[in-house]
């Protein structure tokens, strides 16, 4: 019987062949949960007088949301977090400063090819460039399987995207992801899992796939994917991993949809407000004054992404009336930076630099925008209200369009810089 | 299960941070969550929703963020049952495992006006509101005890006192 990378996980799982729309109770390897959801773990254990948990080995929380504490109810559920991680023997506990669970669970070889990843999180397809698979559930479902140790999952129909030809200079896998969607749109892999396929994969490292598995949530998705391959290998060998053999799709497996992408076509792309599909080359935006430039989050706020700022901003600076706003990912993208000098251009352009975390992608802290402004944002997500107020506009873009835009006051193509 | 109640009509797409923004995430008890339910739309959509009880929407309804707070929110401010084109996954989850009903059905969507009663039959997946009554796919048995329950927790918590 042929199987898609999420039916093969998935079976492995249930300890018996599962195929898609199957209904079926288990365990997933990892069960992650963040300083925005654990306040509520803790207030589901204590309604439900929970003694003791079924695997805390398979258990990591991140405080990456609001860390450190922006406010004393933040730092409260910070802090019974910390207790309950005592209380019930999780060692795993990414405090403060650490980076996103995402970044953090990838770059230090947490999650492994083959994996099923469940977390609060809805990003958590982002874990799908490692070659697992990724998802988000609630917190009350998420308490339960800490205790108990299985939970219902559905396993979802695979949508095949084929992926050929090559970016342009100047031109990201936030650029291709944006296009993409712009194609599906945001219900266009809706519960489906997205596995990635295709020559062109070889010229993206895991750091653009992460941006392109990120997204898929946008398309509707429950898992995106891109089944391992010797990218994969090396991300693990770099960090003294051996994976052995990574889990792959069968030839002949049944794909409930294919998409084909040339990537040689793709150009600077822009979402507009306040839908995630609603897409438009950075060619044919207009001009669109930005007050603020954000770079960073889990789709776009890795080491590649700061450097590929930097190249644009080196030399320049952040245009009067605008404020760039820097956080890295995580703690090790952070050192990394510094260390290439990538955050003294940074700096000396203008730009401000945060703790690592989530940043201002949620409209909680370190950019919250102000009435009638406009950021330009490498993260995810542009809903009404997202950046904290329903009256501002948030455009996405890749972190070259952010950087180029700092510059110019307008949302601008970064190719323009390119030749210079 | 038999629900029924006022529909207030909403559109596609609508997401986690237009039902519940987050910065209040810390927020944890849901009466409390209820007050800022909507809070980033205009006018009295928090007050209308909890006392009709039923939101009717359209395609890919709870799209965005993982918070279960959009759906606790919800029943903190007195709704009971969503009816949308479709769901976006992690909603759905966090709907049944909390015990909100919900029922995926196009054809209601397209009968239902703003403040029509609407009656459904969640076992048995028959609506009714006052243009037409139609049928729809009821949720999966296990599922369908889960909302029935009340949620996950409830469903298996109901007869210990001390869970593991």
């Amino acid at each position: 019987m042929s199987l898609t990378l999420a039916e093969k996980i998935m079976s492995r799982l249930a300890g018996r062949t599962v195929r898609a729309d199957d209904f079926i109770e288990v365990g997933p390897d990892w069960t992650f949960s963040l300083d925005d959801g654990i306040g509520l773990v803790d207030r589901y254990f204590n309604l439900y007088n929970v003694q003791s948990l079924a695997a805390p080995e398979k258990i990591a929380v991140f405080y990456d949301h609001f860390a450190p504490a922006d406010t004393p109810q933040h730092a409260h559920v910070q802090r019974l977090g910390r207790k309950l991680c005592e209380r019930f023997g999780i060692k795993q506990l990414y405090d403060v400063g650490e980076g996103i669970s995402h970044q953090v669970s990838v770059e230090r070889g947490i999650v492994r090819p083959g994996q099923m990843v469940t977390n609060t999180d809805s990003h958590t397809l982002t874990v799908g460039a490692v070659g697992a698979v990724g998802c988000g559930i609630g917190v009350a479902e998420m308490a339960f399987l800490w205790t108990y140790g299985r939970l219902w999952f559905m396993v979802p129909p695979s949508i095949r995207m084929e992926l050929r030809g090559q970016l342009a200079p100047g031109v990201a896998a936030k650029d291709l992801v944006l296009s993409i969607l712009q194609r599906v749109s945001a219900r266009g892999a809706q519960y489906a899992s997205v596995e990635y396929h295709g020559a062109a994969l070889a010229s993206l490292g895991i750091a653009d796939r992460m941006t392109l598995c990120n997204m898929g949530v946008e398309m509707g998705a429950k898992f995106a994917t891109v089944p391992g391959d010797e990218i994969t290998r090396r991300h693990y060998t770099a960090l003294g991993i051996d994976v052995g053999d990574m889990p792959q799709p069968d030839p002949g497996a049944t794909y409930a949809l294919r998409h084909e992408f040339d990537l040689s076509s793709v150009e600077p792309m822009v979402s507009a407000p306040h839908k995630v599909d609603n897409v438009h080359t950075v060619r044919a935006i207009g001009r669109i004054a930005v007050n603020q430039a954000f770079l960073g989050t889990c789709t776009n706020g890795r080491f590649e992404d700061m450097a590929a700022a930097a190249a644009i901003l080196k030399g320049r600076r952040v245009a009067a009336g605008v404020r760039m706003v820097v956080t890295p990912a995580s703690r090790a993208v952070y050192l990394r930076a510094l260390n290439e000098g990538v955050l003294s251009t940074l700096i000396e352009a203008g730009c401000t630099v945060t703790t690592p975390g989530c940043g201002a992608c949620a409209g909680i802290h370190q950019g919250v925008l102000a009435a009638e402004e406009v950021c330009i944002s490498s993260s995810s997500r542009n809903f009404l209200g997202r950046m904290g107020n329903r009256e501002a506009s948030v455009y996405l873009g890749s972190p070259a369009t952010v950087a180029a835009s700092a510059v110019t006051g307008f949302i601008t193509d970064p190719r323009e810089f390119s030749a210079a | 299960m038999q629900l029924s109640g006022k529909a207030t009509v909403l559109g596609d797409d609508i997401d986690t941070d237009v039902i519940y923004p987050g910065r209040y995430l810390a927020v944890l008890d849901p009466v409390s969550q209820s007050t800022h339910l909507f809070e980033s739309l205009p006018g009295d959509l928090r007050k209308r929703v909890g006392e009709g009880g039923v939101i009717v929407a359209g395609w890919n309804f709870g799209c965005g963020s993982s918070r279960e707070h959009a759906v606790t929110s919800m029943l903190g401010a007195g709704v009971r049952l969503v009816v949308a084109r479709s769901f976006s996954r992690i909603y759905f989850r966090n709907a049944i495992n909390n015990g909100l009903a919900v029922v995926t059905c196009p054809q209601l969507v397209d009968l239902v006006a703003d403040g029509d009663g609407v009656e459904v039959d969640l076992a048995a997946g028959l609506a009714r509101c006052p243009r037409g009554e139609c049928e729809f796919a009821p949720l999966a048995a296990p599922l369908l005890a889960i909302v029935s329950a009340g949620g996950l927790w409830a469903s298996v918590a109901a007869n210990r006192d001390t869970v593991t």
